[in-house]
């Protein structure tokens, strides 16, 4: 479901708009059942061995079972109402299967018998054939050893979908009621709350368990100035995150201090909705931006999504050999790039990791969703293009003999395809703090979280936002500005990296609906980095007079 | 039982549940669809599959406090347990101050005009097809086709204890192309969606993707500036969709969406664009037909949301128009905006020097206040010189408001359906040309 249907269905004006983009799927269920136990492990290897075994039985080369429960609730609240309460189950379970060299896939809602898996791994197995016709080169897999019965749980200290949904509420509206009496005139606040319970099986001999958990607490404060009829918006400093409740029980350790406070393993909604209703007043009668090159200070929670932008997903394998070519786009980032070892993708202090095992990343599994164990590696190494992110019937491509592990489907009932890994910046190697690195800066902006974001479709012109701009004259920051967004292409970019601060200021950001694919499917990523600098960056003013 | 329930069975199974209702107010809503698509990239199939999904969703009242629960087994038993789940959700709910109760009886004026029987029995085979010819046309030129073709076919129906019923049907196919040459040098997109698998050609529309992209080879970069642009009915149509999509009246009132004004009123009767613009919904319009009642009962009529430039209404929710005392509207089921009468040909010969626009993409609203949006070209970007198409050029950035684009409007073409790159929704959308839009930077991107 689109963004769009959901906001309708979920009765929302058009404050909604301003939130991100929010799919939704599954039927309605009440909070309660979230509690109950899904279907019991060991029934589950029964239903998944029926839908192998028929598969084999059609003449399957290869087969994987995905079954899948899948747990949503969303609150949302504006002002002092709730407005919706929405809690989602889906279960089903999804067959893909290689025959006659060709994939094919089929699904079924409520599988409950193994006549209903097998029936599927059946019908997945004739459309493969079906399609095998318009097929020239047969599918090749790279090998990938069976793991037996193994499990794997996100390592999560409070079950956010056991918390009382009246202890969430009052959370909301609590904050609502600071952001009036701080002087919003209005607030929109959301809970999402993500669990993903999921079986994979394969014909290589895996039969994988996992329990996967999301949380993203989201604020959008508004301030209307009664003169000039003008209006401006701050959104939330949180990131989602994989962890559970406990992201929203804060220590002080978790905070960042400074011009304004930013959040790392936890968030302070409060402390953070009382700032931005003060500062979207600050907003109202910010200086408008002066266009011209401007040195970037850009903080992690809105550098998190210039780093997702031009370099996340430019270095997806399947965009880079054009299966994305009719939707998301190709890349700039071509083979040829990478095989001459001597890409210039940054400057020589960048260096980006992919990482599947990150603790309290939206990307973390222990297996991905073709039962491949999930790892670390590297993608630009000393500002030099090393290496993609590919999955199974990709890695013969860029000569590995394996995956990276980062194959996903967003439901029992969607096709696993390569979804983007948590792609990081390394921290700076020599000690660097933010303060430290404002005082060198003679005519900057200090960027603080994510705004509007924009970029062509082999990712090259970019265009940011973001929530809050700080001037910076001669090493001092001496002021608010507004209407600022920067404009770069992603090479020249990254090689004006002069600066990044150390693993003291590495904090995660993410996005918890990326979408991809066509039927689009969404996932949640995660993006670590330091503060980083940027020098002669383009900044437009965004201002227009109506 | 079948997926696809007859305005009877519908009615019948609604019935039924209505009948264990012991709320205050019950409402049910009904639905059933299902799709199937091929995926294809290069030149290969991609991968290709089919959902079927079926849904009943209940909502009971007590009072103002409300509870829904939904159920996909239409069993009596299972009937019965959504109603009685409905309505144990709705005693622990909290009051909702925004629940103003149910619509009596209402009369819709069209019914289902947009089923077509060709286009719910395609089956695997005649998709398979459809493909096949697109992907031999680019075979066989040594082009590299990327596309996707997409069919559905469903039904929705509700009724209330207030003995309100409502039942509409509809089919649909949307199919995407984009062609690349093989050095990855040009790009061309075309896009269609139809009620009527009938109308689809994809083999015209894959000449359309393969012209563009040889066409598009070797682009030559402008100056970013101020430019006079032709926009395709498919660039268009996302940047317009960002004012549908902001023309509610709550946020207005409240301050916070381009249609407010100093003091708390709304741009209501304010003439906000060129005057050769006129844009309204109409569920009857045989084009595009859409369903005759909003998801929560309300006749969809025809409703004029800007006239001539001037806006003549906002959508008001039933809570909202109670609360300003005025009629509710809800958001319509279709958009058209009235073209003009110039072929495209027409318009391009007008142009002494300007741009041809076939896309724009990743539209992101910039500045709520003012509805600027920024995007970029793709596709099929090119020179008009003197009246002709001079050359392809490099795509741009744009940073423009649909507001600004509309008042600088020069002409319009005949109305179309597109299908909108962003959303998937279909609208019907004039080329039109415009002066002085604002490109603010290049891309490399082909």
């Amino acid at each position: 479901m689109k963004r769009r249907d959901f906001i309708q269905m979920s009765g929302l004006g058009l404050g909604a708009m301003m939130l991100p983009n929010i799919p939704i799927m599954g039927r309605s269920v009440a909070a309660e059942s979230f509690l109950n136990e899904g279907i019991d492990v060991a029934v589950k290897k029964r239903l998944a061995d029926a839908a192998l075994n028929a598969a084999k039985a059609k003449g399957a080369t290869y087969t994987d079972v995905r079954i899948g429960r899948y747990l949503n609730q969303f609150v949302i609240t504006r002002e002092d109402k709730v407005q919706n309460i929405v809690n989602t189950e889906s279960y089903g379970v999804g067959v893909r299967v290689i025959a006659n060299g060709c994939w094919g896939f089929a699904a079924v809602v409520d599988a409950k018998t193994e006549a209903d898996t097998a029936r599927a791994a059946e019908q997945a197995v004739a459309i493969a054939k079906a399609n095998a016709k318009l097929m020239s080169q047969p599918v090749e897999l790279a090998p990938q050893k069976g793991f037996g019965e193994v499990s794997w749980k996100a390592p999560i200290q409070k079950n956010a979908f056991e918390v009382p949904i009246q202890e969430k509420v009052d959370l909301l509206l609590g904050v609502n009621d600071a952001a009036m009496k701080n002087g919003a005139n209005y607030v929109n606040s959301l809970l999402f709350l993500v669990n993903e319970q999921k079986y994979f099986a394969s014909s290589d001999g895996s039969y994988i368990d996992q329990d996967v958990h999301r949380i993203w607490p989201v604020f959008t404060v508004t301030a209307i100035d009664p003169k000039t009829g003008k209006f401006e918006n701050r959104q939330t400093l949180s990131a989602p995150t994989g962890m559970g409740y406990e992201y929203l029980q804060t220590n002080p350790k978790d905070k960042v201090t400074g011009i304004t406070t930013r959040y790392n393993k936890g968030y302070d909604m409060m402390e953070d909705i009382i700032a931005a209703s003060q500062q979207v007043k600050q907003k109202l009668s910010a200086k408008s931006v002066e266009a011209g090159k401007y040195d970037l200070v850009l903080d992690p929670s809105h550098l998190w999504l210039t780093i997702h932008e031009s370099v996340g997903h430019p270095l997806e394998l399947d965009r880079v050999l054009g299966y994305e070519a009719n939707f998301a786009g190709t890349s700039f980032a071509t083979l040829d790039k990478w095989q001459s070892k001597n890409f210039n993708y940054g400057s020589n202090i960048v260096n980006f990791f992919a990482d599947k095992t990150q603790v309290g990343s939206l990307g973390a599994v222990g297996w991905d969703d073709e039962g491949v164990k999930t790892k670390k590696w590297d993608l630009v190494k000393d500002g030099k293009l090393v290496n993609y992110q590919a999955i199974r019937d990709q890695a013969k491509i860029i000569g590995e003999t394996e995956s990276h592990g980062c194959c996903y489907a967003d439901s029992w009932s969607s096709v696993q395809f390569q979804r983007m890994a948590n792609v990081s910046l390394a921290p700076g190697k020599e000690p660097l703090s933010v303060d430290e690195m404002i005082k060198d800066v003679k005519k900057g902006i200090y960027i603080v979280g994510d705004g509007s974001f924009s970029i062509d479709q082999q990712r090259y012109n970019f265009q940011f936002g973001g929530q809050l701009f700080y001037e910076i004259k001669d090493g001092k920051i001496v002021g608010m500005l507004k209407d600022v967004a920067y404009q770069s292409n992603t090479q020249e970019f990254w090689n004006s990296c002069a600066k990044i601060c150390d693993d003291r200021d590495y904090r995660l950001g993410g996005s918890f609906f990326d979408g991809k694919g066509q039927p689009s499917q969404s996932s949640a990523v995660s993006h670590g980095s330091s503060t980083a600098r940027f020098n002669g960056v383009n900044v437009i003013n965004t201002a227009r007079k109506i | 039982m079948s997926v696809i329930l007859t305005e009877e069975e519908a009615k019948a199974l609604l019935k039924k549940v209505m009948s264990y209702s012991k709320s205050d107010e019950c409402e049910a809503n009904l639905l059933g669809n299902i799709r199937g698509n091929i995926r294809y990239a290069r030149n290969e199939v991609s991968t290709s599959g089919a959902l079927i999904n079926q849904n009943l969703q209940v909502q009971s009242a007590f009072g103002k406090k409300v509870g829904v629960a939904t159920i996909d087994e239409f069993d009596d038993a299972s009937l019965e347990k959504v109603v009685r789940r409905s309505e144990e959700l709705a005693r622990l709910a909290p009051e909702n101050p925004e629940y103003v109760g149910l619509l009596g009886p209402q009369q819709y004026k069209s019914h289902s005009l947009g089923y077509l029987e060709d286009t719910a029995n395609i089956n695997p085979d005649t998709r398979a097809d459809m493909v096949f010819k697109s992907l031999e046309l680019a075979r066989a030129q040594k082009l590299v086709a990327a596309g996707f073709l997409e069919d559905q076919k469903g039904f929705s129906a509700m009724m209330n204890s207030k003995g309100l019923f409502a039942y509409y049907k509809d089919s649909g196919i949307n199919f995407s192309l984009t062609v690349r040459t093989e050095d990855g040098t040009g790009s061309g997109y075309v896009t269609r969606g139809y009620n009527d698998v009938k109308k689809l050609d994809t083999v015209a529309a894959t000449k359309i993707a393969m012209q563009k992209a040889v066409g598009s080879k070797n682009a030559k970069a402008l100056e970013p500036g101020k430019y006079t642009v032709i926009l395709e009915p498919t660039a268009a149509a996302v940047l317009l969709e960002s004012i549908y999509f902001d023309m509610d009246a709550r946020s207005a009132d409240e301050g916070r969406s381009f249609f407010s004004k100093q003091g708390g009123k709304t741009k209501i009767g304010d003439k906000i664009v060129d005057e050769r613009v006129t844009i309204f919904s109409d569920p009857a319009y045989p084009a595009l037909p859409g369903a005759p009642w909003a998801g929560d009962g309300q006749p969809q009529e025809k409703v004029t949301w800007i006239d001539k430039g001037v806006v003549k209404n906002l959508a008001y929710s039933r809570y909202w128009a109670q609360q300003k005392k005025v009629k509710p509207l809800p958001f319509p089921s279709n958009v058209i905006m009235e073209g003009g009468t110039a072929t495209l040909e027409e318009m391009i010969k007008s142009t002494k020097r300007g741009i041809l626009v076939t896309k724009l993409w990743y539209i992101r609203p910039v500045d709520p206040q003012t509805l600027l949006q920024t995007g970029l070209t793709r596709d099929g970007t090119f020179l008009i010189e003197d009246g002709k198409i001079k050359y392809p050029v490099k795509n741009f950035r744009f940073n423009e408001s649909p507001i600004i684009m509309l008042n600088n409007l020069e002409m319009l073409g005949k109305t179309e359906r597109v299908v909108s790159t962003e959303s998937n929704a279909n609208y019907m959308v004039p080329p039109m040309k415009i002066r002085e839009f604002t490109f603010s930077s290049l891309s490399d991107a082909v």
